[in-house]
């Protein structure tokens, strides 16, 4: 689909044209989005500010395996652990070195990114299912590697970790830390953003769309796949280290492979390929819950209640509606809920003359 | 044309898959600045030959050089930066990007930003080296008449237009040696005369060296300086385009058994409408 600009929105350089909020209304929209969030701590109370958050650190990793997976075209079920090795990772810098916490998410990040680039090698020589496996394994040697390695995780009992904390203003409730989560965000969103739109991220998505002329023109294969595996992981260690600091306490059985099928499923939801998609895709995977709560409270008496007992099943409920919702996207949606976002930018700038 | 330095030497090579000798001992040499055009029937190893140029193939023996340097066993990612671009046979682009990102593809050699710097895209001047590449790309954009699809994403564009950026791209290389894998295969004749024009306008104006494989008789004997015959993997004529045209061997294995394939030429010069 071609971009559509509003009538008497002319570009006049190179600079206007290259923006990642191309029209006016945009860019009011993500102004006034932004002011949005920032006031949200002063309205919205403990437990939704913890969905936020949750979707801010979901989202951040969710982007990484959509660079993985959505952008290069590779596979990975092993995000998970790359999540846990960045929470686990911030925490022990913080404790051995007592490196300030905001340091130690960025670091957690560069570490997870180099274990990232280990395991991602052998993306190097393999594709498809081969691939998959490669990874598969990663993800259990790094969650043995968290139950067995006490210096470093504090074993199978896990490790407390400190609050955020910059110049002695602490982030140790959902209020504060809210804030921390969003900066994070916006930094790690405008950062993939621009990376899509210069060279190296168009060599990723050239080498998933066509490796052979992706070779001619010169972009270096191997490295650009295993890149990707470590560009992946550092946003997935990010994301684990706030993660980390956000709960104050690390174990290691909160990254298993059900947690990288459940990164997939948002990756997927959102939109393979697009950033924001990611940030969709993690709303919907944590809200989803959320709304298969609500519904079930609001029929709570009821006589669909009691023929079906849905309070006793409620958590049951929720893994499946999670299930049925990655398969409906799969069939109906492939493209996940960005496309549908845009079709819904589309119908209302053509409104009402939408043919 | 009379360039004699020659920019492209292939030197005795064959190439064999197990038994199968997809071409022998095949020699020639591509002129700094001229239109060479190989022909040949179907399976003759045209694009083989290609491929061992762009680096797709390894050839089994002989050797192949470009501008005085041995690339014979050149990975192929090295190949753009020295001056070797290539289109496909069949398309090739970027599906799902848009035909500018495919185009500014075309520059990754010459864009020196890496993530480290394009990630925080306005402070260590990837900003100022992605606005003056895309100048250029804009300037191969004009050249090759398809500015009002430059946003457009290349898998949904016409076949006609997807061989165009195909060409934009391999143009932003900026290449010495351009390799045309049929470029206008599946193409109007309208299409095909556009084709001809950006080809010439390449060798001419842009001073690039064009080595094309095409099948339309016409518009090889328009606009290429000299032809090469390959049947079989063997080459068995090489020359201007009449002397080629008036060969024996190439009259019987290539145009002597359809001769309405002889009267193309004038065919094609005529114009589209009267």
């Amino acid at each position: 689909m071609a971009v559509m600009t509003p009538a008497g929105d002319y570009r006049t350089s190179y600079r206007e044209d290259m923006t990642i909020f191309p029209t006016r209304n945009s860019r009011l929209a993500l102004w006034l989005g932004l002011a949005l969030l920032c006031a949200a701590p002063l309205v919205l109370g403990r437990y939704e500010l913890g969905l936020l958050v949750n979707i801010g650190i979901m989202g951040i990793a969710a982007l990484g395996l959509n660079i993985l997976v959505g952008f290069t075209g590779q596979i990975s079920i092993g995000h998970a652990a790359f999540f846990g090795f960045g929470a686990f990772a911030s925490a022990w810098l913080h404790e051995q070195f007592h490196i300030p916490v905001v340091l130690c998410i960025p670091l957690a990040g560069f570490m997870t990114a180099l274990i990232g680039l280990v395991f991602g090698a052998p993306a190097a020589r393999l594709k498809g299912l081969y691939l998959a496996i490669a990874t598969l394994a990663a993800q259990f040697i790094l969650e043995d590697f968290f139950a067995r390695a006490q210096w470093f995780t504090g074993g199978v009992a896990g490790r407390i970790t400190e609050p955020f904390e910059l110049f002695g203003w602490r982030a140790d409730r959902e209020e504060s830390f809210f804030y921390v989560v969003l900066a994070f965000v916006i930094l790690m969103f405008v950062g993939a953003a621009n990376l899509m739109r210069t060279r190296d991220g168009r060599a990723l998505v050239a080498v998933r769309d066509h490796y052979l002329s992706a070779e001619v023109m010169g972009i270096n294969l191997a490295y650009y796949r295993t890149l990707s595996f470590g560009i992946a992981s550092f946003y997935a260690g990010v994301a684990g280290a706030l993660y980390a600091h956000y709960l104050l306490f690390v174990s290691v059985e909160a990254f298993t492979i059900l947690l990288s099928i459940q990164f997939l499923g948002m990756v997927i939801i959102g939109g393979l390929g697009s950033v924001m998609g990611s940030l969709m895709g993690a709303a919907f995977m944590v809200l989803l819950p959320e709304a298969v709560q609500m519904v079930a409270d609001a029929l709570a008496g009821g006589a669909i209640d009691r023929a079906l007992r849905l309070g006793n099943s409620i958590s049951f409920l929720r893994e499946m509606t999670i299930g049925a919702a990655i398969i409906l996207f799969l069939i109906f949606e492939p493209d996940g809920l960005a496309r549908r976002w845009r079709l819904i930018k589309a119908y209302w700038k053509l409104y009402p003359y939408s043919h | 044309m009379e360039a004699t330095t020659p920019i492209l030497a292939a030197e005795r090579v064959s190439l064999r898959f197990g038994g199968v000798r997809a071409l022998t001992d095949v020699s020639f040499e591509v002129r700094k600045g001229e239109v060479f055009s190989i022909i040949g029937p179907n399976g003759a190893g045209k694009t083989s030959m290609v491929n061992c140029i762009s680096g797709r193939y390894r050839p089994t023996e002989g050797r192949i050089r470009f501008d005085g340097q041995d690339i014979t066993r050149l990975p192929t990612r090295k190949r753009a930066a020295i001056g070797i671009g290539r289109t496909f046979q069949n398309l090739a682009l970027f599906g799902h990007m848009t035909v500018l990102d495919n185009i500014m593809v075309g520059r990754h050699h010459l864009l020196k930003h890496g993530f480290w710097t394009g990630m925080p895209f306005w402070l260590f001047g990837a900003q100022r080296e992605e606005i003056a590449h895309r100048r250029e790309v804009e300037e191969i954009i004009d050249f090759l008449e398809i500015q009002h699809v430059r946003k457009a994403v290349a898998g949904t564009l016409s076949y006609g237009l997807r061989k165009r950026v195909e060409l934009a791209r391999a143009v932003a290389l900026r290449p010495k040696l351009i390799l045309l894998d049929e470029p206008m295969a599946g193409m109007n004749l309208e299409e095909k005369e556009d084709m001809a024009r950006f080809i010439l306008d390449l060798n001419e104006e842009w001073g690039m060296t064009v080595l094309m494989i095409e099948h339309d008789m016409g518009v090889v004997m328009d606009i290429s300086h000299r032809v090469m015959v390959l049947d079989f993997g063997r080459k068995i004529a090489e020359g201007r385009p009449e002397e080629v045209l008036a060969d024996p061997h190439v009259r019987r294995a290539y145009l002597g058994e359809a001769d309405e394939v002889v009267s193309e030429p004038e065919e094609a010069m005529e114009p589209v409408e009267s």
